[in-house]
């Protein structure tokens, strides 16, 4: 937990630096202006830059966590929030509370359709796995219900008569920090709290599952009850991150990878190191897209894939190495 | 004095029975051998005993109490499992790796008491393995991680050790020590059931043997009772080599039979 100072010390200054970038770049003066006491940088401030940092150091967090968590159940390194299949039904919730119309009758039926899908993917998942309590079995099952989500999502968009309304949710689909409120972050707050805690709370039981089921079993380790935490704690934080900011991909995957060296592989005290530690990279990336700034803006969900793909297959590559 | 027993158990998969009504049983301070050909059921009996894995019929019981009525913690306090071949996810050390015995009589993600640490440590030199501490899991050789998973067993301080083939992958050398250590545990009041494939060292190491063939006991007892002509044929359908060594009998697999 060495690290832990100095990955908080880059959280504040990430923090400081994301509430002094503009749309289009590097623009303090905002700050300058609220700190004075003018109208106009108050309200861009608490209206503008503030929902998009809490968004990002919430959403940061949830998704290292996330992952971390999901890397120590399935004893892989390769998995990640996107691979349980919530983010997949979140988005495809998503799309269904804009397809009928609850997200236009509730200012916020969009955000809460994403947690409606999620809590449904991981009913799914909770039923499967009591038939078959072996982690793979659950880590397959969230690849097809992944699989299942995209196809119904693109179902959705292929048939929709109003490309006006297509363009809306590719675009919310993509991921971004942007033109969200303080609102949003409410919404999402009670949910990434609760969830964060189970997940925080499947550390002991995730130690002891370096060594396996059986090991962590004879260990005194009820895999069951450590599986109901994980994947619902993972539901509710990721679920409602990815309804309030549409999927960020690869922060959970990069995260946990670049940090488990420094807690000595342990996956509990990666857990909490992961928290600032996604925090920290989601900043990053946010302010990058706004740093590269252009006409159009870049979506923070595009960014990190670019970033996180390549790097899923050098993972992938590096694992096939370092196989007998 | 602690017992654990498995009473007739029974465990079918599909039309094989798997375990077919077997009995079992270890006391603190003795080594049974579980010997058998491949198949025979050994593992499986290993995991039914550990609480690993749910039986059709019959019944655990440790100190003739159903294990299933002790909690998991403190099951996992006084019986021990290291499955075979036991691989780690992560590239975590030596140390850390022993240390993961702790968890069931740990309070949380606290930091290690002392005396944790101190069975830790006991563990580790037990098992010829201090000198390995810092290392990672995955630089070590095949013999090495063996020794380091019983060293996590042992860290826990059982009262029952059950080990699926613990000296499969050691060199000779490491093979005697660690059969040695089992010897020298039971005689601190620890009760060990091993899985062993090697005849010779099932005889000179283990008080009592069972020989395991097709999901039933053949034959239960001392080494001479069940290592007779007859059981080796019936079981592994082998001639053995018989000699003697400083006072002791041996036993040598020596020829197929047709």
């Amino acid at each position: 937990m060495r690290a832990m100072p100095a990955l908080l010390l880059a959280c504040a200054a990430f923090s400081a630096l994301s509430l002094c970038m503009g749309p289009h770049g590097f623009a303090p003066g905002i700050v300058a202006q609220a700190l004075a006491g003018e109208e106009t940088g108050r309200l861009i401030l608490i209206e503008l830059r503030l929902p998009r940092l809490l968004l990002g150091l919430l959403v940061g967090g949830t998704l290292g966590l996330a992952g971390a968590t999901l890397q120590g159940l399935f004893r892989n390194p390769l998995a990640e929030p996107g691979v349980i299949g919530v983010s997949g039904c979140a988005a495809l919730g998503a799309v269904i509370a804009f397809y009928t119309g609850v997200s236009t009758m509730l200012p916020l039926g969009l955000p809460l359709g994403g947690v409606a899908g999620a809590l449904i993917a991981i009913m799914v998942l909770l039923a499967l796995a009591s038939r078959d309590p072996r982690i793979s079995t659950l880590l397959l099952a969230g690849v097809a219900l992944s699989a299942l989500a995209s196809a119904l999502t693109a179902l959705a968009l292929n048939l929709s008569p109003n490309p006006y309304a297509t363009v809306e949710v590719v675009f919310w689909l993509l991921g971004s920090l942007s033109d969200r409120s303080l609102e949003h972050v409410f919404l999402a707050l009670p949910f990434i709290l609760a969830g964060g805690a189970l997940m925080l709370a499947c550390g002991r039981g995730l130690e002891a599952l370096t060594l396996g089921e059986d090991t962590a079993r004879s260990l005194g380790i009820s895999i069951g009850r450590l599986r109901r935490l994980a994947v619902i704690g993972v539901a509710f934080a990721v679920g409602a991150s990815v309804a309030v900011t549409g999927a960020i991909g690869f922060v959970g995957l990069i995260v946990p990878h670049l940090l488990r060296p420094l807690v000595d592989h342990r996956p509990a005290p990666l857990l909490l190191i992961s928290i600032p530690g996604g925090a920290c990279l989601t900043l990053a990336a946010d302010i990058a897209v706004r740093l590269i700034g252009g006409e159009v803006e870049l979506r923070l969900g595009v960014a990190t894939a670019l970033i996180g793909a390549p790097f899923f297959l050098y993972l992938v590559l590096n694992l096939a190495r370092r196989a007998p | 004095m602690s017992r654990l027993a498995g009473n007739n158990l029974r465990l079918r998969r599909g039309a094989r029975a798997i375990l077919n009504g077997i009995d079992m049983l270890v006391v603190t301070g003795e080594v049974v051998g579980l010997i058998g050909p491949n198949g025979a059921g050994k593992t499986t009996l290993l995991r039914a005993l550990a609480s690993l894995l749910p039986v059709d019929a019959g019944s655990v019981t440790l100190d003739d109490a159903g294990v299933d009525t002790l909690s998991a913690t403190e099951r996992a306090r006084r019986i021990a499992y290291v499955e075979q071949s036991g691989t780690a996810a992560w590239p975590v050390s030596v140390v850390d790796l022993v240390g993961l015995g702790r968890l069931p009589h740990g309070r949380g993600l606290q930091r290690q008491s002392a005396a944790d640490d101190a069975a830790v440590l006991t563990a580790m030199r037990a098992t010829g393995t201090d000198a390995l501490a810092d290392r990672s899991i995955d630089t070590l050789s095949s013999g090495e991680r063996s020794r380091v998973l019983l060293a996590r067993a042992l860290a826990g301080r059982p009262e029952i050790l059950l080990l699926d083939e613990p000296v499969a992958a050691l060199d000779p050398a490491q093979q005697l020590a660690v059969m040695e250590l089992l010897q020298r545990l039971a005689g601190e009041g620890m009760g060990v059931i091993a899985v062993l494939h090697d005849l010779s060292l099932a005889s000179r190491f283990c008080h009592r043997l069972v020989l395991m063939h097709e999901g039933r006991v053949l034959a239960e007892g001392t080494p001479d009772a069940v290592l007779r002509d007859e059981h080796l044929a019936r079981a592994f359908a082998i001639q053995p080599l018989r000699g003697a060594a400083d006072g002791q009998a041996f036993v040598l697999p020596w020829r197929r039979l047709k």
